[in-house]
């Protein structure tokens, strides 16, 4: 008898199961809708909330830099969330967070903000060590994103098939990516679609053949931990943290915090922050550039 | 005096422990249906949006998979989930279920011990470890055959290991529930070891095996992390098995975090499609239940 309660059960369990999934979906809509508070500056040490929302590119060094702040005052609260570029340059408008991160430059059309340059963040093409090509043309990348070049060996390298990895929709590096080469996404055919650089990079290490772009910090980082990867070249230029700080470097991004104008006294102080000279450490720890 | 008589019935209420037992029961069950309805209510309510501008056809008719460029295939995503659940299945039912009966009814008390700490230690691990062992061993040992490695049987071999474990434990707790009444009686008749497992215990067993089998292809089918990490993620039916492909779960886990608007609301009934595909499958099973033999 115990069997058919226990099937009866089954059915309940497995629909549990998947509550992870779905909580996960909830927790990410109840995320961002939180209310921004202001609290003036008392003497030296700021007090209140303060609300940073956007851009999973730029959400990482955005909580370093508020755990640094926050450090220096106690009274000081500040909530980093993610949710995308779009996300962030929204909640700004609806008045929800009081800084937004936005990983790409603001065009024309966005001047009922005010954007703030954090730093710089270049997207570099990658390939494994043990690939013997050493640059390839703008051309021959579009090709081979095209799915036109699919074997190394109509680019002069051994005869194996091309596993071209891309991003998944929505990832800011992907929308710099398409940009640059002036590529659609509907037209890019791949083999491995990711999430983050550093599953590109993971890949790219244990596949000889396979090529990614991923952002010039995550590369140079893993370059630097000894992972067998390679950077190459776009028109010449080599893609390192110090040519995309002279700007030589074609293919990168501006890191922006953008406010409403004029930004509250507590955002103020944040951004004034991520212009000291420790926030640039720090920024440059992340492999992003500070600017000048 | 009306308060104080209110009071005095509550606590000679409560002190009914039957009463409190039932109250509790009832409030607890209430929870857990009322929050599984206000996550499908929920899910619903996000997918929504995506109703009022695109026709439910397109999510199976469209080119592909381009939410920014309005193009809502979810067709192959259902497939994919579907078809890396199955092959996880057929490939560890059979295995998990002669593992369970080795160490069941064949293997010496030093050698079933051991192993049975084992695959307790193994079903523990979080499914992102099998994830990384599939990027590291399976997925590069796949492309010696195959490039790129990362593909449908990437998928179906790693979900195998996370799922394994579960079905080799709950095929020896059923396996060991059986009266022994039965076996002894079994054994006195002189029948051999090979005819008790064959015609009493698998046929004693089949429902309690059945459920087990039930309850793992629906966490395999909800499996996110270990399957994003090797299936390659390309939206299309699979030509082979080499070929890569994306699962609802993955699709879900990659772009969620940067969907906006009609491309969320797409996402959203990715999660509420998984959802109807796992209801699917636990009413078939119900359907092809068999029936307790003996009783």
């Amino acid at each position: 008898m115990h069997h058919v309660a226990s099937t009866k059960i089954s059915s309940l369990h497995i629909l549990r199961s998947h509550f992870v999934v779905i909580f996960s979906l909830l927790l990410i809509t109840a995320c961002g809708q939180q209310g921004n508070q202001q609290t003036p500056i008392a003497g030296d040490q700021l007090s209140g909330k303060l609300n940073i929302t956007g851009s999973s590119t730029i959400a990482p060094l955005a909580a370093e830099l508020a755990k640094r702040l926050e450090d220096k005052n106690p009274q000081l609260r500040i909530n980093v969330q993610t949710g995308g570029s779009s996300r962030g340059l929204a909640d700004i408008r609806q008045g929800i967070s009081d800084i937004g991160m936005v990983s790409r430059k603001l065009n024309a059309r966005e001047n009922d903000v005010r954007s703030h340059l954090l730093a710089k963040d270049g997207v570099s093409i990658i390939v494994n060590n043990n690939n013997p090509i050493f640059s390839l043309s703008v051309e021959q990348i579009k090709s081979i994103y095209r799915g036109e070049t699919k074997n190394w060996k109509m680019l002069n390298g051994v005869d194996k098939k091309i596993t071209v990895i891309t991003k998944a929709e929505g990832r800011s590096t992907l929308t710099v990516f398409l940009n640059f080469f002036e590529l659609k996404n509907t037209s890019i055919i791949p083999d491995i679609v990711i999430g983050d650089n550093e599953q590109g990079v993971k890949l790219v290490s244990r596949n000889p053949d396979a090529i990614a772009y991923v952002s010039i910090g995550t590369a140079e980082y893993n370059i630097k931990a000894g992972t067998p990867i390679k950077t190459l070249p776009l028109n010449g230029v080599e893609a390192t943290t110090e040519n995309l700080a002279t700007g030589k470097f074609p293919l990168s991004r501006e890191l922006n915090l953008v406010t409403k104008d004029p930004p509250s006294p507590l955002a103020q102080a944040f951004i004034d922050f991520t212009r000291s000279d420790e926030a640039k450490t720090i920024i440059r720890n992340f492999g992003f550039v500070p600017v000048k | 005096m009306k308060q104080k008589r209110l009071f005095g019935i509550l606590v000679l209420f409560l002190l009914n422990k039957d009463k409190l037992l039932l109250i509790s029961l009832r409030v607890l069950t209430g929870i857990s249906v009322a929050s599984l309805l206000f996550i499908v209510f929920y899910l619903i309510k996000e997918t929504l949006p995506i109703f009022q501008t695109t026709s439910s056809l397109k999510f199976f008719t469209d080119e592909s998979w381009h939410p920014l460029s309005g193009e809502y295939l979810l067709l192959p995503m259902i497939i994919g989930s579907l078809l890396i659940m199955i092959g996880a299945m057929l490939f560890s039912v059979p295995v998990g279920i002669f593992a369970a009966i080795l160490s069941q009814f064949y293997a010496p008390v030093w050698f079933a011990r051991p192993l049975q700490r084992i695959v307790e230690i193994l079903s523990g691990i979080p499914s992102v470890i099998f994830g990384f062992l599939g990027i590291v061993v399976i997925v590069p040992l796949l492309a010696q055959f195959e490039a790129p490695g990362t593909s449908v049987l990437a998928g179906i071999l790693v979900l195998s290991f996370i799922v394994l474990p579960n079905i080799v434990l709950i095929s020896t707790n059923t396996l060991s529930q059986i009266d022994p009444v039965y076996i002894n009686n079994a054994m006195s008749l002189g029948l051999s070891r090979y005819a008790i497992i064959r015609h009493i215990i698998l046929p004693q067993s089949k429902s309690g095996l059945f459920t087990g089998i039930v309850l793992q292809s629906g966490r395999a089918i909800g499996e996110t992390l270990a399957v994003l990490m090797v299936c390659g993620n390309v939206v299309q039916i699979p030509g082979s098995i080499f070929e890569p492909v994306r699962t609802l779960t993955s699709n879900i886990a990659l772009e969620m975090a940067y969907a906006m608007d009609e491309h969320r609301s797409a996402l959203f009934l990715s999660g509420l499609l998984l959802m109807l595909v796992v209801l699917a499958i636990v009413l078939i099973a119900e359907k092809l239940s068999p029936a307790e033999t003996i009783t």
